[in-house]
């Protein structure tokens, strides 16, 4: 039985291109206060375009119906359970998007005199200093744009260590559950990368990271709780192993929702990490970004941060361009201050206890749906699990039904699916992160709707293949859409 | 606290179902030595309403209430009303990236139309779904010719944005891309074809071009176009100002394009969120990074958008991917389709005209340094007078002139760079250019 959802009539839309008609607007400008100039005799005429071919014409109304039709083609953390793992698809609170809109923060251009830009660079120093305090880190900057711009900036403040150090070696060690970004990002910073295995514990073996460990090694990039949900135990001792060969800690910090006031990577023995603001601290995904990917550090490679660095010069910020040994900038300007502002505004929303009490509570959600489902799915893994759990549909895969179909039924339900194979360490995998902003209700329903599905697998495992049966849009070809893009609307 | 949706006692019945006696208890795997043993030195959690004043705070430290002359890659355009609407919507706001298309198709179907949008404006084939932002944008698509040209040297103009100039340097270090730089002309204040092509060599992956280029001039594209591909290079295109696309040409000679939507109703916000692109020919697709989005049918035979190509991909190629950037900035792009959609045909077009009439007259009764052909934005030097004085005596009057260009361009110490556009106002510029005098 679907409780949660039943299905609705919702709006054909065609796309701008085909709505246009010659001569309809939405715009209309002030009346120009100073004498028109002719564009072919100030920019030459053969800079000048004649027209935009195929660019919309459409009305005000028309504009906004369009996008709010195509808007009820989402789903959206507004609808319900996000359960997409190592995603912390969470509540996004509204008041961060007023304050984000306040004139004289969204109206700061960057190069405006430092003296008029005391607030937002207040905002940034306050930012930085509590996710140091979250973290146990040394400094934090703040300028990369996401958690994959994150990793490479880490990883090029250890390369620039490196080098300082005589040698900035040349491999990155990569456990076999890490994300894709990981070994993309090594590579891109000159770096090979080397897997290091998991235990059936789901953990690093550690036996087998001493014997690769060499003085080629760089550092090893970790994500801690792993992304099989699991707390990587021997941290210590991990990190005591890269450390003694002169290597680094590097840590993906895509899942501190699991250790917000609990246990800091600084005292862990973490030498860097990149937060996601976008998960952990609650700022909108939007679709697909923007993010913000803060990296913090230990003492030894704040030298090498990006420029401009925030200094205090009397009661005042100022901005520091002149450090030696910086990597340079990874971007124009400071960062998406944008969404600092939002992070912060949640930061100090829960303030100190109250971010403990996230973790708790992400932690408990997890924990939650693994009692209530480990009876349905098969747990690869038996670690304790922390803010997420992961399954395998090694139960419906003998039935012909595989964790994609499952996801794609899950739909049918009111839910969006959850990470679907991945880790790639586990064949089939069901990744499940609740985050904290669910209530035992919408929990209690997930669980009936997956038990629901279990059982669907059991008697009639074809209506679970083809799913998802409810939507407006079926099952799309993607392998059509791959062989022949289709990349851009063009007229008939 | 008022964004966890659980009573205790629902915490209670949660635990009891997990047999443990407490929350603290699902933690008892923890090693001792990882575990925080005090609580975080942060104060505790506050109201909406005390987080709206401490913003509202902070922005009054900042500048309120001036009138910017500020360009340099970012600029003050009017932000037409539906596009905050259209953004505010939980449904575009609080979505996750559209891997699932039977239940994303309202940010697929605008990411579809924003890729063709970015074609029309810049002649491309193929645009991707985004990059953070332009300096990042421009330092993949170096990446991206050297993977295309499998040469290993990159050839940038100085009239580039410096930060833009910047990152390159920094992306292209640890792949040990050599990166240099060519001049510009001391008069056009437009790139010097001679001094390119005494640099090129047979080795260089990518010439790199700015159109407006930093200090505001309609770039040479074709002459350094001509030149590059003789060596077989590709001819990266950069744009800051997007509302120039609205009447400039777009270049038939180049290979990639890599910009900044940042003029499309997106914020200053003192530098970002912000969002990129990178547009290119069809036959240098698949060295394109980023996502993309392709147009396919469903089961049903109803046409239905999804991500494709993937195989570029970081999640799927892994350290054989193109990039590894993931989160892009989707939410910003759709900023920039309802931009793009209110001004229409017409409206950028107009939009254009507006921003070249305003600069234009605020540059007759100055004197523009160079005289190159500008858009919206020129160099004028300050003559006996120091940049910060003008820029000092106009803060007084609540106008913040333009960028100081010693900071960037040694040679430059004596000049800044002004930006008008369809927001300046006559009067302001009138003091500006009194200002001058």
């Amino acid at each position: 039985m679907i409780t949660k959802v039943r299905p609705h009539l919702s709006p054909n839309e065609r796309l701008l291109f085909e709505r246009s008609s010659p001569g309809k607007v939405a715009y209309q400008l002030p009346k120009l206060d100073v004498p028109a100039v002719d564009p072919g005799s100030v920019l030459g005429s053969e800079n000048v375009r004649a027209d935009i071919e195929g660019f919309p014409e459409v009305s005000e109304v028309e504009t906004i119906r369009h996008f709010t039709r195509l808007s009820l083609w989402n789903y959206a953390i507004d609808h319900g359970m996000y359960p997409l793992g190592s995603c912390s698809m969470k509540y996004n609170p509204r008041v961060n998007e007023l304050v984000a809109r306040i004139d004289g923060l969204a109206w700061a251009h960057p190069y405006q005199p430092e003296r008029l830009a005391q607030g937002s660079m207040e905002v940034m120093a306050r930012l930085e200093a509590a996710l140091a305090e979250i973290t146990g880190m040394d400094a934090v900057t703040l300028q990369p744009a996401a958690g994959a711009h994150g990793e490479l900036t880490g990883i090029l403040l250890i390369r620039a260590l490196l080098e300082k150090r005589g040698n900035p070696r040349k491999k990155i060690l990569i456990p076999d559950s890490a994300h894709g970004t990981n070994p993309a990002t090594a590579v891109i910073a000159g770096y090979t990368v080397e897997p290091v295995r998991s235990t059936s514990a789901g953990m690093l073996d550690v036996a087998a990271l001493e014997g690769i460990v060499d003085p080629d090694v760089a550092a090893l990039m970790i994500t801690n709780p792993n992304t099989l949900g699991v707390f990587e135990e021997n941290i210590v001792c991990v990190a005591e192993i890269l450390h003694a060969k002169g290597a680094l800690v590097y840590m993906d910090g895509a899942n501190m929702n699991a250790l917000m006031g609990i246990a800091r990577p600084g005292d862990f023995g973490v030498d860097a990490l990149h937060l996601n603001l976008h998960k952990t601290f609650s700022t909108p995904h939007g679709g697909g970004g923007p993010g913000a990917g803060p990296v913090a550090v230990k003492k030894a490679l704040e030298p090498f941060l990006p420029v401009p660095r925030l200094r205090r010069a009397g009661k005042k910020w100022a901005w520091d361009y002149q450090r030696k040994y910086s990597i340079g900038r990874v971007r124009a300007f400071y960062g998406n201050f944008g969404v600092f502002v939002r992070a912060l505004a949640y930061i100090l929303a829960h303030g100190g206890p109250g971010l403990r009490n996230v973790t708790l509570d992400a932690v408990l959600n997890a924990n939650y749906i693994r009692k209530k489902l480990e009876a349905y799915f098969d747990l690869p893994y038996p670690a304790p699990n922390m803010h997420e759990v992961v399954f395998s549909d090694e139960r419906q895969a003998q039935k012909g039904v595989r964790t994609g179909d499952l996801a794609k039924r899950l739909i049918d339900y009111g839910f969006h699916p959850y990470t679907v194979s991945f880790p790639l360490i586990v064949p089939g995998a069901l990744m499940i992160e609740p985050t904290e902003t669910e209530s035992k209700h919408e929990l209690d329903q997930f669980i009936d709707a997956m038990i629901a599905i279990a059982g669907e697998v059991e008697r009639d495992p074809e209506t679970v293949r083809a799913a998802p049966h409810g939507t407006r849009t079926s099952r799309a070809d993607e392998v059509t859409a791959a062989r022949k893009p289709v990349l851009r609307w063009k007229s008939a | 606290m008022r964004y966890l949706p659980k009573s205790d006692f629902e915490r209670r019945e949660m635990l009891e179902a997990c047999g443990v006696a407490s929350s603290e208890d699902l933690f008892s795997h923890l090693p001792e030595a990882v575990r925080l043993k005090r609580p975080l030195d942060l104060p505790p959690g506050v109201s909406e309403y005390e987080i709206i004043q401490y913003f509202r705070d902070r922005a009054a430290e900042n500048a309120n209430g001036y009138t910017s002359f500020l360009g340099a890659g970012v600029y003050s355009h009017f932000r037409p009303v539906l596009v905050d609407t259209v953004v505010a919507r939980g449904e575009f706001l609080t979505s996750y990236t559209p891997y699932q298309a039977e239940i994303s198709q309202g940010t697929l179907t605008a990411i579809f139309e924003f890729q063709t949008m970015i074609c029309q404006l810049t002649g491309m084939d193929v645009a991707n779904a985004s990059m953070y932002e332009g300096s990042t944008a421009m330092a993949e698509a170096a990446l991206m010719a050297v993977r295309v040209t499998r040469k290993g040297r990159v050839l940038v103009a100085r009239s580039v944005h410096p930060e833009y100039r910047e990152v390159l340097g920094v992306y292209a270090k640890p792949q040990r891309i050599p990166v240099e730089e060519f001049g510009y002309l001391a008069d056009a204040g437009a790139l010097d074809a001679e001094d390119l092509e005494s640099k090129m060599d047979d080795q260089t992956a990518a010439v790199i071009v700015q159109s407006p280029n930093f200090f505001g001039i309609v770039e040479r594209v074709k002459e350094a176009a001509e030149i590059a591909h003789r060596y077989g290079a590709l001819v990266i295109l950069v744009f800051t100002e997007a509302v120039s696309l609205g009447i400039l040409e777009p270049s038939a000679d180049a290979d990639i394009v890599a910009g900044e939507l940042q003029s499309f109703a997106i914020s200053p916000c003192y530098g970002g969120p912000y969002a990129g692109i990178i547009a290119t020919r069809d036959k240098y697709v698949r060295q394109m990074p980023g996502r993309l989005v392709g147009q396919t049918t469903d089961t049903r035979g109803n046409r239905a958008f999804c991500l494709t190509l993937a195989t570029r991909e970081q999640h799927i190629r892994r350290e054989k991917a193109t990039s590894n950037i993931c989160t892009n900035q989707a939410l910003i792009a759709l900023m920039a389709t309802v931009f793009m959609t209110v001004y229409g045909r017409r409206g950028l077009r107009e939009l254009a005209g507006q921003n070249l009439a305003k600069a234009h007259y605020l540059a007759s009764r100055l004197k523009p340094r160079f005289c190159g052909k500008f858009f919206n934005e020129f160099v004028t030097s300050t003559g006996d007078k120091a940049a910060e004085a003008i820029n000092k005596a106009l803060l007084r009057k609540k106008i913040i002139g333009g960028l100081p260009l010693g900071r960037f361009y040694p040679e430059l110490a004596d000049s800044v760079l002004l930006c008008a556009t369809e927001m300046s106002e006559r009067a302001d510029m009138d003091a500006v250019a009194e200002a001058f005098q």
